[in-house]
């Protein structure tokens, strides 16, 4: 396909040639309305990011003269009263992405490791195509399913007929293994109702391995064989060539990664929505229930009562935009720095 | 030769790949687990009325997807429609014309913005510049939510397409003394078609899925609405109000429209990549 | 086919090598002799560096290639099922056609190998990296720089580097794989120094299609050709006077 076209291409033009042989120099028209034409496509992706931010911030007007910056650090919610801080879903967006982060980045970078040094040839595609797979189901499916299926284990274990084992009541569990541990112990005290924070998490966490495990796999399968080689050659394991040769060489993609997935993770809405379990106490374990910002966003604002009320969503959304783009500019930071850092590396 | 410590060393080694084959397992445990729920529950609700009736009353029996399923359908094919040419035209100028100035690595960055942006956050945007002044949520609304999630991964893979077209092909055009927006649409794009079809086909399996965007712009409806100046029905806004709710007909009927939703999701997915794949062989 | 006056380090013996289906070596039947510095030369694709490759069994690292024969390296047949590849390629480092320094210090780039089979003190690693340093003769280049990153150094340092990476293990047999093909002719004629000062404590293999290369650095010389040996023997011999027509006619250029 790909060389039949400039043959093609010799023939349209030839052909407006040999028409009007008289012409002089084609007039540059088409052209020049061919560049305008994406030039204002790349324009309008500019404006609409202005459009968001000033929709955002005019839309949470009423909110941002009312409570001054105080909103971010009040850890009241109360439409009755007008009081509304937005202290608890900055709480819950962070500790849950975090949790999430906690788990699933270890987990994918054994999953990149596996699909880049450890599995049969015959079996990567497959397992990759499974593990991305993962990453295409929508949202609310992890949603729907963690509220149905998960949480109940979570809370009171089951029987998997089909694999022939049980899974024991995991949280219990943890917060039987983790009494009396200082700091630890805590977080894993209190009532095991299924959903919470730590379950969102959990949802959260397995959302997210896909994306950072497709982007290490991807990373790790372009470091030039003959400097994997080299490490073989000195004799060191799979292990030491992986963790200290294909990790520095790839940090920056892998980092990369990293970032996709906690952006995933912040902003993710009905995945967490339906297994937080939508409360505004304050946190002392984190199998309490919770809320996030985008969580808060989803149950609350088509039925937002006033004005006000509106504001203050509207600035919930627009803290959470804020959030994104501050890791979205880190991870860029960052990895011009590390970039540097290779020297001559590129 | 220390003998304790290549010891230790193959401890290790054979410890660490256990526990990476293990993650493997792990992830592969999720996939399965999820959609044998899926099946499980899905297949039991699903019947022929799912695609002939509209959505039930709250407690009450039968009913079907119908409404939510042509909503989502409309809204998906015109999110798309607005989204993928503004993408493609600026993906072109990013690759073809944004070798200088200031606006292409703007763009650039902005873009990454936008694709990393959470999709409730243009849910509200549509809202505040849309819903809120003509006064009602509307499918309209819900396309234009839906366009602005496009337009970010069209944009991308199109640069990304663009680019890997050699140069030389570009130059091989010119020197036939063809114009340049015909070297762009003629040559290097149609040489990068399959790739730019894939970004299309992942954003528009992208947004079959979204929820966060509609739940204030389309919002939904019970019944059968093509209108699409009224709020609309649509598949994963249907999903989340009926799982959540307590009647056990509409909890079925969420099971169903979420298999639905899966696997029409999964399916265009498998289609991309098997183009981009046919491509690259 | 043996090379004479020499004790053989590492024997082929009827070594057969596989692609998948294709036949990459046939047959092949050689002496390594031990400290003396051995080239394999031959026309691209005649399975030199496959050969090379076969000795720490670098090949085993990806599926469907396999290799068929002998090889014995201290007295074990290095083909073995249950040859530990990791202690065999402590013992048989190598080199390859483009420097392939680890993303980390020049410091971290030699200690990294050291530290796979030692547990030095700081001052005796400190002494092992000067030593294979010197041996490398970089050290007076980048004393003052060991903690910067090895991939700010040239292409003739960073294969210096390499060397000395190799070296620091200690190995009996270090196998250099077209070492000096990605070098200007000022890092070749480094490199060619070097692996004349290294043969007084090691067995080196080199590949090269650069048969002046081959000339001046080695002592035994083995002419491969379609993933056969056509003939091996003492460098002087085969270049000035080769026993068959084949070799000839690629050493004076008329193919090759």
């Amino acid at each position: 396909m790909v060389t039949s076209v400039p043959a093609a291409m010799f023939v349209t033009s030839r052909e407006s040639f040999m028409s009007d042989p008289a012409r002089p120099a084609r007039p540059p028209l088409a052209d020049i309305l061919f560049f305008n034409l994406t030039r204002g496509a790349a324009l309008l992706v500019l404006v609409l990011l202005t459009a968001i931010i000033i929709s955002l911030v005019h839309g949470s007007w009423d909110s941002l003269t009312h409570f001054g910056a105080s909103f971010l650090l009040s850890p009241s919610w109360d439409p009755v009263a007008q009081n509304f801080g937005a202290w608890r879903p900055i709480q819950g967006t962070l500790i849950t992405s975090f949790i999430a982060l906690l788990i699933g980045v270890p987990i994918s970078f054994g999953i990149a490791l596996f699909l880049t040094e450890l599995s049969p040839l015959w079996l990567r595609r497959p397992l990759g195509i499974a593990i991305e797979l993962l990453a295409g189901i929508p949202s609310i499916i992890y949603g729907i399913w963690g509220l149905f299926v998960v949480a109940p284990i979570l809370m009171e274990g089951k029987e998997l007929t089909w694999l022939g084992i049980t899974i024991p009541p995991i949280q219990p569990w943890l917060t039987e293994v983790t009494s009396g541990i200082p700091v630890i112990g805590p977080l894993f005290d209190g009532p095991p109702f299924g959903i919470g924070m730590f379950t969102a998490g959990l949802i959260l966490a397995i959302m997210v391995i896909p994306y950072i495990a497709s982007v290490m796999r991807d990373v790790f399968e372009v470091v030039p064989p003959m400097l994997k080689e080299s490490a073989y050659g000195l004799g060191a394991t799979t292990w030491e060539v992986v963790w200290n040769v294909v990790l520095p060489y790839t940090k920056t993609g892998v980092v990369g990664g990293i970032m996709l997935g906690l952006g995933r993770a912040l902003g993710e809405t009905m995945a967490v929505t339906f297994v937080i379990g939508n409360s505004y106490d304050s946190i002392d374990s984190l199998f309490h229930a919770g809320n996030s910002i985008a969580s808060i966003l989803a149950n609350e604002f088509a039925e937002a009562s006033d004005a006000l009320h509106y504001g203050a969503l509207i600035e919930m959304g627009l803290i959470l935009f804020l959030i994104t783009f501050v890791v979205l500019a880190l991870s860029k930071l960052l990895l011009l720095r590390l970039q540097k850092g290779e020297g001559s590396h590129s | 030769m220390n003998n304790s410590l290549y010891l230790r060393r193959r401890l290790i080694n054979g410890f660490n790949l256990t526990m990476s084959t293990l993650a493997m397992a792990f992830g592969l445990f999720w996939l399965g687990w999820i959609l044998l729920t899926l099946f499980g529950n899905g297949l039991e609700a699903i019947s022929w009325a799912t695609f002939t009736q509209d959505t039930p009353g709250p407690d009450s029996a039968g009913g079907g997807l119908l409404n939510a399923i042509i909503g989502s359908l409309m809204m998906a094919l015109i999110g798309t429609l607005i989204g993928t040419p503004i993408g493609i035209l600026a993906g072109i100028y990013l690759a073809e014309y944004g070798q200088r100035g200031w606006l292409a690595p703007t763009a650039r960055f902005i873009n990454d913005i936008l694709l990393s942006a959470p999709s409730i956050v243009i849910g509200l945007f549509v809202w505040i510049a849309y819903v809120q002044y003509i006064g009602h949520f509307s499918g309209w609304a819900g396309s234009f939510a839906l366009a602005l999630l496009v337009i970010p991964v069209v944009l991308r893979t199109t640069e990304n397409m663009l680019r890997l077209v050699p140069n030389s092909m570009r130059e091989a055009a010119y020197a036939l003394g063809a114009p340049r927006w015909k070297v762009v649409t003629v040559v290097t794009l149609r040489a990068s078609k399959a790739g730019v079809i894939t970004g299309i086909l992942l954003a528009v399996s992208r947004i079959s899925g979204e929820t966060a965007p509609l739940l204030f712009t389309a919002l939904n409806n019970q019944f059968f609405s093509a209108n699409m100046n009224q709020p609309m029905a649509n598949l994963p806004v249907t999903i989340f109000k009926f799982a959540m709710s307590p009647y056990e007909n509409w909890i079925s009927l969420a099971w169903a429209g979420a298999l639905i939703v899966t696997m029409a999701v999964l399916i265009l997915n498998v289609i991309a990549r098997s183009l981009l794949k046919k491509e690259s062989t | 086919m043996t090379t004479q006056n020499a004790t053989a380090k590492l024997t082929v013996r009827d070594l057969n090598f596989y692609y998948g289906n294709f036949h990459a070596l046939k047959n092949i039947n050689l002496d390594i002799a031990e400290k003396k510095v051995t080239a394999f030369i031959g026309p691209s694709g005649c399975g030199k560096s496959t050969l090379l490759r076969t000795f720490n069994r670098m090949y085993d690292l990806y599926p469907k290639l396999r290799a068929e024969g002998q090889i014995l390296f201290n007295g074990k047949n290095v083909l073995d099922k249950s040859v530990d590849l990791n202690m065999l390629r402590a013992k048989v480092g190598m080199v390859f056609q483009k420097p392939t320094p680890f993303p980390m210090s020049i410091y971290d780039n030699i200690a990294f190998g050291v530290k796979l089979y030692e547990s030095l003190s700081r001052s005796e690693m400190d002494d092992r990296i000067e030593w294979a340093l010197q041996k490398a003769a970089l050290w007076n280049e980048v004393k003052d720089k060991l903690k910067q990153s090895g991939l700010g150094l040239s292409g003739g340092q960073q294969q210096r580097l390499c060397i000395a990476r190799a070296v620091a293990v200690k190995p009996e047999v270090v196998l250099l794989d077209e070492p000096t093909s990605a070098l200007d002719p000022i890092s070749t004629a480094h490199i060619e120094e070097l692996v004349h000062e290294l043969k007084q404590d090691y067995t080196i293999a080199i590949v090269t299609h650069n048969m002046q290369q081959a000339a001046r650095v080695s002592d035994f010389t083995a002419y491969m050709y379609l993933g056969e040996l056509m003939e091996v023997g003492a460098t002087d011999d085969i270049f000035t006077k080769p026993k068959r027509k084949e070799t000839e006619d690629y050493i004076t250029g008329k193919f090759g």
